[in-house]
Order: structure tokens, then C-alpha cells, then sequence
């Protein structure tokens, strides 16, 4: 797996195998932020330094632990790791834009929680890639989780004015809207080769 | 203590029951998606994720309940999650002892247990809050309709998808798969449809309650 082109891996992650369409990493901020398209482009952007940031960090933590042979302690570390890009990522916001603080809320913080992240780091583990092939890998995975993200806002956005059955409204829409789009999704699996 | 705080740090079996239904975590607050749509595929997964989040959901509402006064209010979650990390290490490498197959097909999804926000949900709003003897009962109840929920949709999506339930074939050779159940889109538009049964339960009690009430007032 090692010898991939950049190009294939960052195709990979964004499209064939989108993070949240694919894989069904990080449904909590793809269903809970999605409403607006404003709020959905800024929070796949927080997503995507995150997982850049992270993921260069697990690449050098997973090259400590292999050289003091504690692979246990793996998970451990990336989720402090990525907590503490959070508490930066968080404070950072907090001070350049206040509004975008307050319409992100909850799911700022929760970012350390996103699957995507920890299995960003996970996955780039286990495919044994090197360190510029980890940043392509979390730069695809990041573009892909905003695009998902846009995607579904755009169509939420427009669901708002449609009339739907009252027992179908609120994530059972949501999720069928995630369905079709994953079905389009797979459409990319003849680009990867 | 006062009579009226003792009875209510008893454990009781409410505790219990609602994480199997009135609470439950995956289809009426929706918490743990990831996992729950992603390793669903067999019933066969599906139950042993929802083994394997009980089992870490208990342990870590017993650490975190027993620890709750010597935890820092400020550093609390940090807390929580490397409590957590801990004991799915441990799941992590008692799966992979008991069954090398078993652990390829969750792949990363056992260490993504960390992030499973149910857990650390029930960490915050509960186990912190309450004694040992509870949070035991609370961890039983969500782990177990947590379980109840994933096999929910793993035997939709093995019957429907392989026309097999835990690997025995149901059919006969004329049924023809749907393919797209085992695919990821089946995922949610499985879930999709388990929401909407919970959801339309829920408007017919409310509808109900709400012709009870109406009738109690004529009479």
C-alpha cells in the first residue's frame, strides 16, 4: 500500500471511500450541523485543520511508540493528541470570529469526538503511509467530510420548503437524503483503478 | 444522610428498563451512529459490537462513578475519555485473541468505541452524578438496548442483503439479494426506517394520550 500516488490516496479518501458516506465516520456533525450551509462550510473547514494537525501528530507518535515498542498505548495517545488540537482549534475561533463560535456550539468541542478523526489516524496507521502521503490522506479525508457536508446542507436547505409528512421529519429524512447520497457516492468507484 | 436522599441513591430497576426502550440510545436520542451503521451489516457483527460497547460502557460508568468525587471538574472529560481508551484497549485485544475473523471484519471500528458518544454521554450525564450501584444498572440498560438496536438493524440488513440470519439461509435459492442493504446507503435507509416505526409509535401514543385526556374532560 505504501507506494500509492498522492494523487490515488487523496482521491481515495475523498471520493471512493468518502469518510462519512463510506466508512460512516462522522454522522453526529454530518446529521447535527448540516442545516445551514454557512455553518456546514466553516465546520468541514475546523474539521479539516483538525484532521490535518492530528494526523501529522499520530504519524509521529506511531513512530515513537513503534522505536519504545508500546503499540498499547496507541489509542491513548491519539485521543489526547487530538483532544488538545481541539482545545486549540476551539480557542482560536473563539478569539478571531465569536459568531462562528456561537453558531458552531456544541459540535466544536465534540470534534474530539468525530470518528473521522481517530479513524483518520487509525487508518493511515494501518495502511503503513509515509508522512506526506498522511497529510494527502487527512487533506482528502477533510475535503471529502466538507464536501458531504455542503452536499447535504444544499439539500436541506432546500427541504425546508418542502412539505413532508410529519412522522418523516428530522433525522429519518436526514438519513434517507444520506442514503441516496452515499448510492451517488459509489458511483466513484470505478475513479480510484 | 436524610431518608429521602438514601432512597434515592438506591439502585433501581427503572435504572434498567429505560435505556431498553423509553431512553434508548440509538433510536430515541440517536447517539452512536457511527458504529451503528457501519459494523450492522450481519447480525453476527452487530452483536458483537454491542457486546463489546456494553462491556466498555460498564466498566467505565463503574471507574467513573467510584472516582466521581476525586475527578477535577475542569480536566473531566479528558478524564473520561482515557478511562474509556483504556478498557476498549482491552476489548481491542480480547477480541483479537478469541477471533482473528471477527476482529478483521470490525476492523478500526472496536478502537472507534473511544468516540462513541453514547459512552461518553452516559460518563457526563450519569455515571458522574451517581452511585456505583446505578451506574451499573444504567450501563446494563444502555449497553443493552444499544445491543438490542444494532441487532435490530443487523438482521434487517443480513435478511435482506444475504437472505441469511447469523449465517444460516432462510431462503431458497430463488430470493434474490438486495445488494444494496450490505452496501453502505442500506445502512441508512435501514435506520432511516427503524426512525420512522420509533417515530410513528410515538405521535400515535401522543395522539392517544391526547384523545384520553380530551375524553376524561367531557366526561
Amino acid at each position: 500500500m505504501t507506494g500509492d500516488p498522492l494523487w490515488s490516496i487523496f482521491v481515495n479518501a475523498c471520493l471512493i471511500n468518502n469518510f462519512v458516506l463510506a466508512y460512516f465516520l462522522g454522522i453526529c456533525p454530518f446529521i447535527g450541523v448540516s442545516g445551514k450551509m454557512a455553518t456546514a462550510t466553516r465546520m468541514g473547514g475546523a474539521v479539516t485543520f483538525v484532521m490535518l494537525v492530528s494526523s501529522a501528530c499520530a504519524f509521529g507518535i506511531q513512530q515513537l511508540l513503534t522505536a519504545i515498542d508500546a503499540p498499547y498505548l496507541r489509542l491513548i495517545s491519539f485521543i489526547a493528541v487530538i483532544a488538545s488540537t481541539v482545545q486549540l482549534v476551539e480557542m482560536f475561533i473563539k478569539k478571531v470570529s465569536p459568531a462562528l463560535f456561537r453558531a458552531l456550539g456544541i459540535f466544536l468541542p465534540l470534534i474530539t469526538t468525530n470518528c473521522a478523526i481517530l479513524g483518520l489516524a487509525l487508518f493511515q496507521t494501518n495502511k503503513g503511509y509515509d508522512f506526506v502521503q498522511c497529510v494527502v490522506y487527512a487533506l482528502g479525508a477533510g475535503v471529502g467530510f466538507t464536501l458531504a457536508l455542503i452536499l447535504m446542507a444544499g439539500l436541506r436547505e432546500k427541504l425546508d420548503l418542502a412539505s413532508v409528512p410529519d412522522v418523516v421529519k428530522g433525522t429519518a429524512l436526514t438519513l434517507m437524503l444520506a442514503g441516496i447520497l452515499s448510492i451517488a457516492f459509489m458511483g466513484f468507484a470505478g475513479l480510484g483503478g | 444522610m436524610p431518608a429521602s436522599i438514601a432512597s434515592k441513591d438506591k439502585p433501581t430497576t427503572d435504572e434498567f428498563i429505560k435505556g431498553l426502550w423509553r431512553e434508548n440510545p440509538v433510536f430515541v436520542q440517536v447517539l452512536g451512529m457511527c458504529p451503528v451503521l457501519a459494523v450492522s451489516n450481519t447480525a453476527r457483527n452487530a452483536l458483537a459490537m454491542g457486546l463489546a460497547t456494553m462491556f466498555v460502557l460498564l466498566m467505565s460508568n463503574i471507574v467513573i462513578s467510584s472516582l466521581r468525587r476525586f475527578i477535577p471538574k475542569q480536566v473531566r472529560i479528558a478524564t473520561y475519555i482515557l478511562v474509556i481508551a483504556t478498557f476498549v484497549t482491552v476489548v481491542d485485544y480480547v477480541i483479537q485473541a478469541i477471533s482473528l475473523d471477527l476482529h478483521k471484519a470490525l476492523g478500526a471500528f472496536i478502537a472507534l468505541i473511544v468516540v462513541n458518544c453514547l459512552i461518553l454521554g452516559r460518563a457526563e450525564a450519569f455515571a458522574s452524578k451517581n452511585t456505583v450501584g446505578r451506574a451499573i444498572l444504567d450501563g446494563l440498560g444502555m449497553g443493552v438496548g444499544f445491543t438490542f438496536a444494532l441487532l435490530c438493524l443487523g438482521a434487517v440488513r443480513e435478511i435482506l442483503g444475504n437472505g441469511a440470519l447469523f449465517g444460516f439461509q432462510l431462503f431458497h435459492d430463488e430470493f434474490q439479494d438486495w445488494v444494496v442493504m450490505i452496501l453502505p446507503g442500506g445502512g441508512f435507509f435501514t435506520l432511516a426506517a427503524w426512525l420512522l416505526v420509533f417515530n410513528w409509535m410515538k405521535k400515535r401514543k401522543e395522539r392517544l394520550d391526547k384523545l384520553g385526556v380530551a375524553a376524561r374532560e367531557v366526561a
